[in-house]
C-alpha cells in the first residue's frame, strides 16, 4: 500500500506537471487578430443627437416586434437591449455632462460568447468577422449571455421555444458590392450595408473596413486634439480589439463600456481549457486515466492475493 | 470484491409512508411549474433575465446537485486508488447519491435549456465541437452518468438473480459477470469524468471574469471545484449514511465514519489554507471588507469550523459528525452558489432573487432525489448487513 501511494503520488506530480506545462504556453499564446476583410461601425458619440431613428431602422431591418411595456403598449419605445430590440440609443447625464450612446453587438476580434457556445451556434465569420448566430445548434444553455462582458445577446424569456437576438451588423442586407469613394474610403450602396448607418442623419454612425474606421478615427483624434476622452479610440485593443469601435468626449465606463485591459475575454478559460485538453490532444485524461487504472489494478490484485493468502490460513 | 457484494441486501419495509408521500407531492409541485414553463416559456415561472442569465436552477440544481453527486467519486478514490478498503460498504450508497444527483442535475439542465430539444446535437455533431469549457461539461456529464448507471447494474442484476424467471437470471448473470470483467477501467472512468468536468465547471466561471467579483476569479477556479466535489463528497456520504442508519434501523457506521470524517477534516483545512493564500498572494484581500468579503469568509470558516469538529476526538459522536458534515456542506456548497451567482455581476441595473415557482423547480428535483433513494434501498441491495426490515420511514 505504501508503494501504491508513492507511485500514486510520482504518478500525478508527473501529471500535474504535463498539464501546468500545457497551460503555461497556452497562456502565451499568440492574440487573434481581425480578419483582414473585418467590418464595423465607428460611433462618435459628439456626433449624436439622440434621435434614434437607428433605432427604428434597426427593428424595420430585422423585423422586430415592437417593445411597448414602457408606455401601456402605446409605441415602440424600447429602454434597453432586450429579445426585441438590437440596438438601442441611450441618455448618459452627470451635472453639466451629458453623452448619448449606442449600443449594440461589438463583434470582438476574440468574441466570448463564440467562445462559450459549445456547437459554434454563434461563431465569427472568417471573411467579414461578424459575430454570427444560426439557432439550429443553439440548446438555449445562455452560456454567451454570462460569457460577453458588454451584455449583448439576449434571450426570449417569453417564449416557449425561444432563441438568442442580437445584432449580427444585418448580414442579410450586405452583398460583397463596394464602391471606392473619395481618399480611398470605401463606401457601400444603399441598402447593402446595416440599416442603423444608412439613416444617420450626423454620420455618427458609419459603416465600413475595420482599418478605414480605425484611421477615420486617428484622424478625427488628431484633428480635434482635446475633443476626444484620452484621445482613445475605444475597441482598438480594448478586450482584444472590437470591430465596432467608438469615440466619445466622456468617460467610457461613464457611457457603459467596461475597462477590459488589451486581453481577449476567452483568454484565460481558454489557455487553461486548451492546456488541459487540447494542447497536446487529451494527454492529460488519457494520462490519468491510465494511471487511476493501473492503481486499481494493481489494489485489487493486491486485495485478491491477500485474500487467498487468508483463505490458506484458514 | 464478490465477498463484499453477497452482503448488500434491500431494505424492504413498506414505501408509501408519510414522509415518502409528502416527498412525492412536492416532486409533483415542481412537475407541475416545470410544465408550465415548457409551454409558456422559461420567463412565465422564472425571475431569470437579460442580466442574470442563470439563476438556481443552475447554481444549486445543476452545479451543487452533480457535487451532491460526487460522494461516488470522494468515497471512490479512498476505497479504489488509496486502498483504504474498509470504507467499502459506504460505496454502493454513495454511487446511489451519485447517480440521482447526476440524473436529476440532467433533469434541471432540461429544465433550464431554452431550446432543450437540440441537446441531442450536443454529442451528435462532433465536428462542430468548439472548445468551449461546458461542451467539455456537458459530454462528461453525460458519460459520467451513463457510468454510474454501469456501476449501479450490479444491484439491479443481484436483485433480478433471486427472481422467478429463468432467462432473467441467466440474463442477470451475465450482466453480472460483464460488469466484474470491465470493473477496472469502468471504475478509472468513474474517477475521471468527474475529475475533468468538476475542474471544467470551475473553467466555466472564468469565461464571464469581467463581471466576475475578483474574490471568485481565479485562474485555479478548476482545481478549487475538484478539491470543493470532493468536501461535499465526503459530507454528503457521512450523512447518507447516518440518515440510513436512523431511517431503517441498522447498526451505525459510527467508527468507519469518524475516520473518513478526519480525512475530510484535513481536506477542508486544506481548503481553507489554499483559498486565504490565493486571495492574500494575488492581492485580493482589500476586498474582504465588503458583503462579498462575508461571502468569502463564510467558504473559508465553515470548512474550517468542521475541520475543528472532525479532527477533534467529538468525531467519534454520530452527532458531531452530522453537525461537521452539515457546516462542510454548507461552506462547499456556498462556495458554488457565489462562484455561479453571488460573484457575477452584470451591472446595478439588474438584480436577481428566485421566483416562487423557479423555486417551486428546485424543491421538487431535490424530494425528488431523496424519494428515489428511499424507494430504491428499499427495493435494491443498496445498503449492507441484514435488514431488520420492520422498521418504516
Amino acid at each position: 500500500m505504501a508503494i501504491d501511494r508513492r507511485a500514486l503520488i510520482k504518478s500525478l506530480a508527473v501529471g500535474g506537471t504535463a498539464v501546468a506545462a500545457g497551460v503555461a504556453p497556452a497562456m502565451a499564446a499568440e492574440r487573434k487578430a481581425a480578419p483582414p476583410g473585418a467590418m464595423g461601425m465607428l460611433y462618435d458619440a459628439t456626433l449624436c443627437i439622440g434621435c434614434k431613428t437607428c433605432v427604428v431602422a434597426c427593428k424595420q431591418a430585422n423585423d422586430m416586434p415592437v417593445e411597448s411595456a414602457a408606455n401601456g403598449g402605446l409605441w415602440d419605445a424600447p429602454t434597453d437591449l432586450d429579445s426585441k430590440t438590437k440596438n438601442i440609443i441611450k441618455l448618459y447625464r452627470d451635472g453639466e455632462q451629458e453623452s448619448f450612446v449606442k449600443q449594440q453587438c461589438m463583434h470582438c476580434v476574440d468574441p466570448g460568447c463564440a467562445a462559450a457556445c459549445m456547437l459554434h451556434s454563434l461563431h465569427k465569420d472568417e471573411v467579414t468577422g461578424v459575430v454570427m448566430y444560426d439557432p439550429t445548434y443553439c440548446v438555449g444553455c445562455r452560456y454567451c449571455m454570462m460569457a460577453c462582458p458588454f451584455n449583448v445577446p439576449k434571450f426570449e424569456f417569453e417564449k416557449a421555444a425561444p432563441k438568442i437576438v442580437k445584432c449580427e451588423l444585418c448580414r442579410q442586407r450586405i452583398k460583397d458590392a463596394a464602391v471606392t469613394g473619395a481618399g480611398g474610403f470605401t463606401r457601400y450602396p444603399m441598402g447593402q450595408g446595416p440599416a442603423c448607418c444608412e439613416v444617420c442623419p450626423r454620420e455618427a454612425v458609419i459603416y465600413g473596413r475595420r482599418d478605414e474606421l480605425l484611421a477615420e478615427a486617428k484622424r478625427r483624434i488628431a484633428a480635434w486634439p482635446g475633443k476626444y476622452y484620452k484621445d482613445r479610440v475605444y475597441g482598438e485593443v480594448d478586450g482584444g480589439g472590437t470591430q465596432v469601435l467608438y469615440l466619445a468626449h466622456v468617460p467610457f465606463d461613464k457611457i457603459g463600456f467596461p475597462d477590459l485591459g488589451t486581453q481577449p475575454v476567452p483568454e484565460t478559460a481558454y489557455a487553461v481549457q486548451e492546456g488541459i485538453y487540447y494542447k497536446v490532444p487529451f494527454l492529460a485524461p488519457v494520462g490519468l486515466f491510465a494511471v487511476l487504472g493501473a492503481v486499481i489494478y494493481r489494489n485489487r490484485r493486491a486485495d485478491s492475493v491477500g485474500a487467498a493468502e487468508k483463505e490458506d490460513k484458514r | 470484491m464478490s465477498s463484499h457484494a453477497q452482503v448488500h441486501v434491500a431494505m424492504g419495509g413498506r414505501l408509501m409512508t408519510r414522509p415518502f408521500i409528502v416527498l412525492l407531492a412536492i416532486a409533483g409541485v415542481g412537475a407541475v411549474m416545470a410544465a408550465v414553463r415548457f409551454f409558456y416559456g422559461i420567463g412565465a415561472v422564472s425571475n431569470l433575465s437579460n442580466g442574470y442569465p442563470w439563476g438556481v436552477w443552475i447554481a444549486i440544481d445543476v452545479v451543487v446537485g452533480t457535487a451532491i453527486g460526487c460522494g461516488g467519486y470522494a468515497v471512490g478514490i479512498l476505497v479504489y486508488i488509496l486502498n483504504r478498503g474498509q470504507y467499502h460498504p459506504l460505496v454502493r450508497p454513495a454511487v446511489l447519491t451519485s447517480l440521482l444527483g447526476y440524473g436529476l442535475a440532467v433533469i434541471a439542465v432540461i429544465i433550464d435549456l431554452g431550446r432543450f430539444w437540440s441537446l441531442w446535437k450536443v454529442p451528435v455533431y462532433v465536428w462542430r465541437w468548439s472548445h468551449s469549457p461546458q461542451l467539455e461539461v456537458a459530454l462528461c456529464v453525460a458519460a459520467y452518468t451513463l457510468v454510474l448507471m454501469i456501476e449501479l447494474s450490479p444491484a439491479l442484476f443481484e436483485k433480478l438473480r433471486t427472481g422467478t424467471s429463468t432467462r432473467l437470471r441467466r440474463l442477470a448473470q451475465t450482466g453480472l459477470t460483464l460488469v466484474e470483467k470491465n470493473f477496472v477501467w469502468i471504475l478509472a472512468l468513474g474517477l475521471l469524468l468527474p475529475t475533468m468536468h468538476q475542474s471544467s465547471l470551475g473553467t466555466m466561471m472564468l469565461l464571464p471574469g469581467p463581471r466576475m467579483h475578483p474574490l471568485w476569479l481565479t485562474p485555479w477556479l478548476p482545481l478549487l471545484f475538484v478539491v470543493n466535489c470532493i468536501l461535499i463528497g465526503y459530507a454528503v456520504v457521512v450523512l447518507e449514511a447516518t440518515f440510513s442508519a436512523a431511517a431503517f434501523g441498522r447498526p451505525r457506521e459510527t467508527t468507519m465514519l469518524a475516520s473518513l470524517s478526519r480525512i475530510a477534516g484535513w481536506v477542508a483545512v486544506g481548503w481553507a489554507v489554499f483559498r486565504i493564500g490565493e486571495a492574500a498572494l494575488a492581492g485580493k484581500l482589500g476586498y474582504l471588507n465588503s458583503g462579498y468579503g462575508i461571502a468569502f469568509m463564510a467558504e473559508v470558516l465553515l470548512p474550517l469550523a468542521a475541520a475543528a469538529i472532525l479532527l477533534s476526538e467529538r468525531r467519534h459522536q454520530t452527532v458531531w459528525q452530522v453537525r461537521g458534515a452539515i457546516l462542510l456542506f454548507l461552506g462547499a456548497a456556498l462556495h458554488r452558489v457565489d462562484a455561479y451567482l453571488v460573484a457575477f455581476r452584470p451591472g446595478s441595473a439588474f438584480s436577481y432573487f428566485p421566483a416562487v415557482p423557479e423555486l417551486l423547480i428546485t424543491f421538487g428535483i431535490i424530494a425528488a432525489e431523496v424519494a428515489i433513494y428511499i424507494a430504491v434501498v428499499k427495493t435494491f441491495p443498496i445498503l449492507e448487513g441484514p435488514a431488520p426490515a420492520k422498521k418504516t420511514l
